[in-house]
């Protein structure tokens, strides 16, 4: 089907293209951008005058729930709100249940996606098995099934002996590791970061320390091996400006931030919001000043939402006994837009770490819009003013600290691989 | 109408005085309600040579209407600085009206232990009871618009002072 | 940061008592002021008042406590309410049961006050939010966060003896990290204008940023005890020698313990005090506990008039809206 998208500012930040032209799209793929080329029969056009068309949402970490926890939401449900949201390829981390460490799961995960049709969904395979940490996972398998990567989620591999190996092992097979840096027990007990506000409110503190130690414990353990290690959501200055340097020394290092960790410190834990309670902890203005100075030169090339959708008793308690997680996929773009708004970079940048940034994480031809390019797009109008709304949220998750407030610029159209899965 | 408040209370010492002869009472103790009743009893006691020091009550706790108007914030210790238990008291307060403070007084009262007695002396009677309490001595009796108020200033000097409920 | 507002009614009246953070000086002066006229109830003959008559107060107690929930029970007693104590140990979380599912069951049985301690902080503000409008919720200690009817005993015992805190130098002695105790005296020390307030611990035994509470601090006790007014000394537990905060109660005691040699660097009318239960020969001597200048017991006695003055306070104040049940 041979569709035109009209007349909307198209921003294609890995083809260096911002200005308004047409965007014309057949066979699943990016057919012409500019001029309709000739013989182009248009059966479907979408107007998006006074709109932006972009390549469609990368979100490296999102929870779809599934296999495991359906009672929470299921790949149906979220990869919907992905739609609704712009996003059109997820990243699954490894920690469902069972664990992506076989690839019957990775299988599984494939075709329910494929049946639901509203987004590419991506998984990451295990590092070790049952992300225990102490055997390798089949990697080379997970790979062939189509792990586009390998984590060991939210479980930190403490024994270093294993961790070395499982990096070269990941290396043997050009696998790019993904590493969430989380000092178990500095972390343990834990719920909020270790300042101000843990002190005023009697909550159990996590330093810094607790993520710049592993970082540091890690990017020595990569010197040598040479496999590429992607950092998962940092929340200080500190990791920001250690993978600065590393990234400065040549090593293949990479890293990326929650959409919430750019907009939201810990003064945000104000009366004990549980919305607030998330892993890693939102810590003190200066951090996110770091981590929005890390995005905007380049050092963290990527936004994700870290998408954790709860159901409500998981937040309705005391602080400690609540489950952390933002339910994030409906505001990804929002957030990310305000970062524009508020001057942290300009709103090319913003949709490259949105699109060609996570892309290039993944080492996949995703997230552009040249000619030949898998036709995943989002369009959407950057004056509209919308309420985030607990009806209105498409996750089944409602758990977002942003309910209630107000944002600029909301997605009037998505398409996966030329087809529309999402019209406003 | 201002009524010379000094010369009320002389006249209710000397009732005072009559009556406690007429039931044989030697040894009264004084015991005046928050605010305006202490600065009363205060000049009774000089006025009956009474030794003992005076009795004051805050009945902020005994009020029958807490649910619905919630805590005083200026409430004030009681101290009652005798045993009640087979005395015979003299309570003393400057507005009667409805009747409600005395019914609180009396409830904290017994609270402390059981008088032989209690007789009860008031500056002003402005009527209206809504409970079946009546005065043994009463200085003046006043009667009132609706919309007014009968108010004792002081503690020196002390003036009562008609006012329009605002 | 205004914290816990939900306590406040538009009034700027005590509808909750939950943290002693972002009350004003008036507050805590009525508190104290009302808590000064019920103190004499307990030599009273009838050692009631008949204030809470036909109000039903529960002690919803997630941790355990003997003590604080016996002088919870008493002052609601003392002012004649009816008392429900209610153990909720942690099996019953086990079987499924949400806090939130327990309140709604508790609340079908028409009570007008709960009073709760919990282990987790936020607990006591949680439970706050989430009741009818006509109950009054008193905090009897959140995980670290706030123990505020103990921070307003202490006052009300140090005022007893130093009616002025605008001159007051108090040092606050122990593990200031896990103390809920420590965090309401702080507050409250500094609302009333105390001049100084030093807090002695090892680092490990310090939150971070513990400053911006509004104190000074002092690693070492002889400085941290030279001229004050009032030590308050705060009980160590022993889960502290097994986390990694602290080698031994024996050097902690050499370190950290009071003793006669050391009271004497403070001012010579200084009073001692300890929230308890005491740890005798390790954060105090046995002399100085039971010494001419610690007034402990008396923390004990007032705690039962302070508590009857918060509960007619916060009572009175629903009262006062006319807060009708749904």
């Amino acid at each position: 089907m041979g569709i035109a998208i009209r007349g909307g500012r198209l921003l294609d930040p890995a083809n260096g293209v911002d200005g308004v032209m047409d965007l014309f799209i057949a066979d699943q793929q990016v057919a012409a951008v500019g001029g309709k080329p000739r013989g182009f029969r248009i059966e479907r056009e979408i107007d998006a005058h006074g709109q932006v068309v972009c390549p469609g949402l990368i979100d490296l970490c999102a929870r779809l729930r599934e296999p495991g926890e359906e009672h929470r939401a299921s790949i149906a449900s979220e990869t919907r709100a992905a739609a609704q949201a712009g996003v059109t390829t997820l990243v699954c981390p490894p920690d469902t249940d069972p664990v992506i460490d076989e690839t019957a799961v990775v299988e599984l995960i494939r075709r329910r996606a494929e049946a639901a049709g509203q987004a590419r969904v991506l998984t990451l395979g295990a590092l070790t098995q049952g992300l225990q940490g102490e055997q390798l996972a089949e990697m080379a398998a997970l790979k062939e099934a189509g792990c586009v990567g390998v984590s060991n989620a939210l479980a930190p591999v403490t024994n270093t002996l294993v961790l070395r190996r499982s990096l070269e092992y990941a290396a043997t097979y050009r696998l790019t590791v993904f590493l969430t840096p989380m000092d178990p027990w500095l972390t343990a007990g834990g719920c909020a970061h270790e300042g101000v506000m843990a002190t005023h409110l009697g909550l159990t503190g996590i330093p810094a320390a607790a993520e710049t130690s592993m970082v540091a414990r890690d990017l020595a353990l990569l010197e040598g091996i040479g496999v590429r290690t992607h950092f998962c959501r940092l929340s200080s200055a500190g990791a920001a400006a250690m993978v600065a340097a590393a990234q400065a020394r040549g090593m293949p290092v990479t890293a990326d931030v929650s959409a919430h960790h750019l907009q939201l410190t810990e003064l945000d834990l104000a009366g004990f919001n549980s919305l607030c309670h998330v892993s890693p902890p939102l810590r003190s203005p200066q951090d996110r000043d770091g981590l929005r100075a890390g995005l905007a030169s380049g050092v963290i090339a990527a936004i994700c939402s870290d998408h954790q959708p709860h159901e409500p008793d998981a937040k309705e308690a005391p602080f400690g006994d609540t489950l952390p997680g933002i339910s994030g996929l409906d505001t990804l773009l929002a957030l990310g837009l305000r970062l524009a708004e508020e001057g942290v970079l300009p709103l090319p940048a913003v949709i490259e770490r949105l699109t060609a940034g996570p892309a290039r994480i993944l080492g996949l031809a995703l997230g552009q819009l040249g000619p030949g390019a898998i036709a995943d797009v989002c369009v959407f109008d950057p004056e509209q003013v919308w309420i985030l709304d607990a009806k209105t949220m498409v996750s089944r998750g409602h758990n977002s600290p942003f309910l209630g407030r107000g944002f600029r610029g909301k997605v009037t159209c998505t398409l996966l691989a030329g087809k529309i899965v999402y019209q406003a | 109408m201002i009524q010379d408040v000094e010369r009320l209370i002389q006249a209710i010492a000397d009732d005072l005085r009559r009556l406690l002869k007429e039931r044989d009472i030697v040894n009264p103790a004084v015991i005046g309600v928050h605010t305006g009743g202490v600065w009363i009893a205060e000049r009774l006691r000089d006025l009956l040579d009474i030794g003992e020091p005076l009795g004051r009550l805050d009945i902020s706790f005994y009020r029958d209407d807490f649910s619905r108007l919630g805590m005083n914030p200026q409430v004030r210790p009681s101290d009652l600085p005798f045993d009640v238990d087979g005395r015979h008291i003299i309570l003393v307060d400057d507005v009667l009206y409805t009747g409600r403070t005395v019914r609180a007084a009396l409830n904290e009262i017994f609270d402390y232990g059981r008088p032989d007695s209690v007789i009860l002396a008031v500056l002003v009677d402005r009527g209206e009871r809504e409970l079946p309490i009546e005065a043994q001595v009463v200085g003046a009796r006043l009667t009132l618009e609706p919309d007014e108020n009968v108010k004792l200033t002081g503690p020196e000097p002390l003036h009562l002072v008609v006012r329009k409920r605002p | 940061m205004n914290p816990a507002s939900v306590q406040l009614d538009e009034q700027g009246r005590l509808l909750h008592f939950l943290t002693l953070e972002g009350l004003t000086r008036r507050h805590l002066v009525e508190i104290l002021d009302t808590a000064e006229s019920l103190s004499g109830v307990a030599e009273r003959r009838v050692k009631k008042l008949p204030t809470l008559r036909g109000k039903t107060v529960v002690n919803l107690f997630f941790e355990p406590s003997t003590r604080t929930r016996t002088t919870f029970e008493l002052a609601a007693k003392r002012l004649s309410a009816d008392v429900l104590n209610l153990n909720i140990s942690t099996s019953s979380t086990v079987k499924g049961e949400t806090l939130l599912d327990t309140l709604r069951n508790i609340e079908a049985m028409q009570c007008d006050m709960f009073v709760v301690r919990h282990a987790q902080s936020g607990a006591a503000e949680f439970i706050a939010r989430h009741v009818e409008p006509h109950i009054a919720v008193l905090n009897a200690g959140d995980g670290c966060h706030s123990h505020p009817t103990q921070g307003m005993l202490d006052m009300f015992t140090i005022r007893r003896h130093k009616p002025d805190f605008a001159h007051l130098r108090v040092a606050i002695v122990g593990d200031i990290l896990h103390s809920r105790v420590a965090r309401s005296q702080i507050h409250a020390l500094n609302i009333l204008g105390a001049s100084e307030v030093r807090v002695v611990a090892p680092r490990t035994l310090l939150p971070a940023f513990v400053e911006d509470l509004g104190v000074r601090v002092c690693y070492d006790l002889r400085q941290g005890l030279r001229d004050v007014d009032v030590i308050i000394m705060l009980r160590l537990q022993r889960e502290r020698m097994q986390g990694a905060l602290l080698p031994s109660a024996q050097e902690y005691y050499e370190q950290y313990g009071l003793n006669e040699e050391r009271l004497a660097l403070a001012h010579p009318e200084a009073i001692v005090m300890h929230p308890g239960p005491i740890n005798r020969g390790v954060e105090i001597d046995s002399a100085v506990a039971d010494g001419p200048r610690s007034v402990i017991l008396e923390q004990v006695t007032n705690g039962i008039a302070i508590r009857m003055a918060i509960m007619s306070i916060t009572i009175g104040a629903h009262a006062h809206d006319g807060r009708r049940r749904r």
